[in-house]
């Protein structure tokens, strides 16, 4: 199957005087699967939306394949799109469904048979091919419909938010069987999702979205490992959130002074952002002093609430048997890793760790 | 203790049968008396009235003329029907709400005002009377106005179908189509009619009931012409004011034969949309 990068550069979307999209530059390279990653609101849908053409930016271009899309219709873009609630013909036979694509396009019937078994094959739907989309399960429904975005061979395959609508166990076997087809496949993908887990397991590259802008564009370890702004080191993975202020390039909360402020002002109001993983237990007298609040099982390794000696809370997870059986009210010694300092983000914007 | 806690039930259930007596005899008593009363007048009268009833050729004219008026009516008020039923869901534009406010004006309004109001506009002395009759066609009096009546009439019925189920349905699979390459039309005609064809046929089966039993807007601007202006509806009117009563019972009776048989259809395709709608 043919691929080709789609770019994005500086595309804006106004309803009315909200602006859902505002100035977003990235590249969605040739073969790779992209997530458009953000919560609800944020404008992924509507960048999606706007690349197949089912909304017109006001401002911006996109390009595919040397070619400037804007100024092409829907049908002429040649997407494959996949719809969060399957979008699936329901008066339609799922061969027909899958086939409707190719009959917009006037293929023989040889060639759509042909087609549509492939694909039906492909999907592991062939024994349902005669069955209507309300005889079957969500995911096979949205099977369906990514066989029927696939038959007529789009250059690119958007897929607005294609495990939303599913139940957790359903959402995680499409998740991996979307990658394995992907590998195959090899057609450049754009993924809109507001899960984080979803788009670090499937994407090679990540587009964070936040109140209609980028935050950051970068590889799943880049996204996860240097978050550019404090929005992005909140939203991908857990962290815990500590407010100080910034002396002699660290961030100081009372006694305890957090590494990786050297770029911010002296004096200025900074977070730290340390991940519950980069909580560790150190054997030594370094670190800081904090108290167990309470303890969770995970498995081999335990959740921990802690209070640090000026009352801020943090959220470890910590293998049990670093641990050494500490429990609820006993002291430990913490080290905490890879913090990344931010200028004062606003407050209320903090996560911890779940 | 049992006692007082079944007194009240007995009575809670002897109310109960009584609102479903009630329910039943209204029914009946209102709506299935005054139709058993014309099959019984028809029978009674025996099958040489029928036959000679239905070889009378201004009978025969008149159902004539009630087929052709029904027909057009309902084709041009389902065509235009889905369209404005289209632009009430699909677009969003100033005087929305009002369009959807004025469209059900012909439930609200007697069908002898709007038949006077076309003779207003296409009567004697009339507004358009002048641009019609410079041309040689006679509107009032005629097929015209007789047709435009009924149309009026009919307006709501397959919009105020038509409009939930476009609704319900939303946008989706509208746009999957036109990503997969169809044009507007193709999205419409394998798409968006499919989706709504029990409600339209629905819509279909109401307007035809409503303009073959029309007889007040008909009446004023057919001007009553024996054999020319006179459907159905009207040759019972005048042959009931003549005496004629054997001819105007055989008449209703076909009539409403016409319309239990439209309520039998209109009930089968109102359990076929409901299990469409159970489908998602």
């Amino acid at each position: 199957m043919s691929s080709t990068p789609i770019v994005v550069e500086g595309i804006s979307k106004r309803f009315g005087s909200f602006e859902a999209v505002r100035d977003v530059t990235f590249t969605a390279p040739a073969g790779a699967i992209t997530a458009l990653l953000g919560p609800s609101g944020s404008g992924k849908s509507t960048v999606l939306r706007m690349i197949a053409g089912l909304e017109e930016p006001n401002a911006g271009r996109i390009v595919m394949g040397g070619e400037e899309l804007t100024v092409k219709s829907v049908q002429e873009r040649q997407v494959g799109f996949v719809f969060q609630h399957y979008a699936l013909f329901r008066h339609m036979s799922v061969a027909d469904n899958v086939a409707f694509g190719l009959r917009v396009r006037k293929e023989s019937k040889q060639t759509r048979e042909r087609r549509v078994a492939e694909l039906l094959d492909l999907v592991q739907l062939t024994p349902f091919s005669d069955r209507y989309p309300d005889q079957l399960s969500g995911g096979q429904r949205q099977r369906v419909a990514l066989a029927r975005a696939l038959a007529p061979q789009p250059q690119v395959l958007l897929l607005d938010e294609p495990f939303g609508a599913l139940d957790a166990k359903v959402r995680q076997d499409l998740r991996r069987w979307l990658d394995e087809l992907h590998r195959e496949l090899g057609v450049t993908s754009l993924l809109v999702t507001h899960d984080q887990e979803e788009a670090l397991e499937l994407a090679n590259q990540i587009v964070v979205m936040h109140e209609g802008k980028v935050e950051q564009v970068g590889s799943p370890g880049e996204i996860y490992d240097e978050p550019a702004t404090p929005f992005v080191a909140g939203f991908v993975g857990a962290a815990n959130v500590l407010h100080g202020e910034v002396v002699d390039g660290h961030v100081h909360l009372g006694s305890i002074r957090i590494p990786g402020a050297a770029h911010l002002d002296e004096g200025a109001a900074a977070a730290a952002f340390v991940r519950p993983h980069d909580v560790v237990v150190t054997g030594d007298d370094g670190g800081t002093i904090a108290t167990i609040e309470r303890v969770s099982s995970l498995g081999w390794l335990s959740r921990v609430s802690l209070r640090l000696p000026g009352g801020e809370t943090l959220v470890a997870h910590i293998p049990n048997e670093d641990l050494h059986g500490a429990g609820e009210g006993a002291s430990v010694r913490v080290d905490l890793r890879n913090p990344k300092a931010f200028m004062a983000p606003e407050r209320d914007g903090a996560t911890i760790a779940s | 203790m049992s006692a007082a806690v079944t007194a009240p039930k007995t009575t809670t259930r002897r109310g109960r049968r009584a609102i479903i007596a009630l329910a039943i005899g209204w029914v009946s008593l209102l709506l299935l008396l005054p139709l058993a009363a014309i099959v019984w007048t028809v029978v009674r009268a025996g099958a040489s009235s029928v036959v000679h009833t239905l070889s009378q050729p201004d009978v025969l004219h008149a159902f004539q003329l009630t087929a052709i008026i029904t027909v057009l009516a309902v084709l041009i008020t389902s065509v235009f029907g889905v369209i404005v039923a289209w632009v009430l869901v699909r677009q969003r534009f100033h005087g929305r709400s009002l369009l959807n406010a004025i469209v059900d004006i012909p439930f609200a309004l007697s069908p002898v005002t709007v038949g006077l109001a076309a003779v207003v506009l296409f009567g004697p002395g009339g507004w358009f009377a002048p641009f019609f009759a410079a041309r040689g066609i006679q509107v009032v009096y005629a097929l015209p106005a007789m047709i435009l009546v009924t149309i009026f009439i009919c307006i709501p019925f397959t919009i105020r179908e038509v409009v939930p189920v476009l609704e319900e349905i939303g946008l989706d699979e509208e746009d999957a189509s036109r990503t997969l390459g169809a044009s507007v039309w193709h999205t419409f005609f394998k798409v968006t009619l499919p989706n709504i064809r029990w409600a339209l046929a629905y819509g279909i089966a109401l307007t035809t009931a409503r303009a073959i039993g029309e007889i007040g807007a008909v009446l004023i601007v057919s001007g009553l012409i024996q054999g020319k202006t006179e459907t159905a509806t009207l040759f019972i009117y005048r042959a009931y004011e003549e005496r004629q009563t054997a001819e105007a019972y055989v008449v209703a009776l076909v009539l409403a034969a016409v319309s239990v048989a439209l309520l039998v259809v209109i009930e089968l395709l109102r359990h076929r949309q409901e299990q469409e709608r159970t489908r998602t």
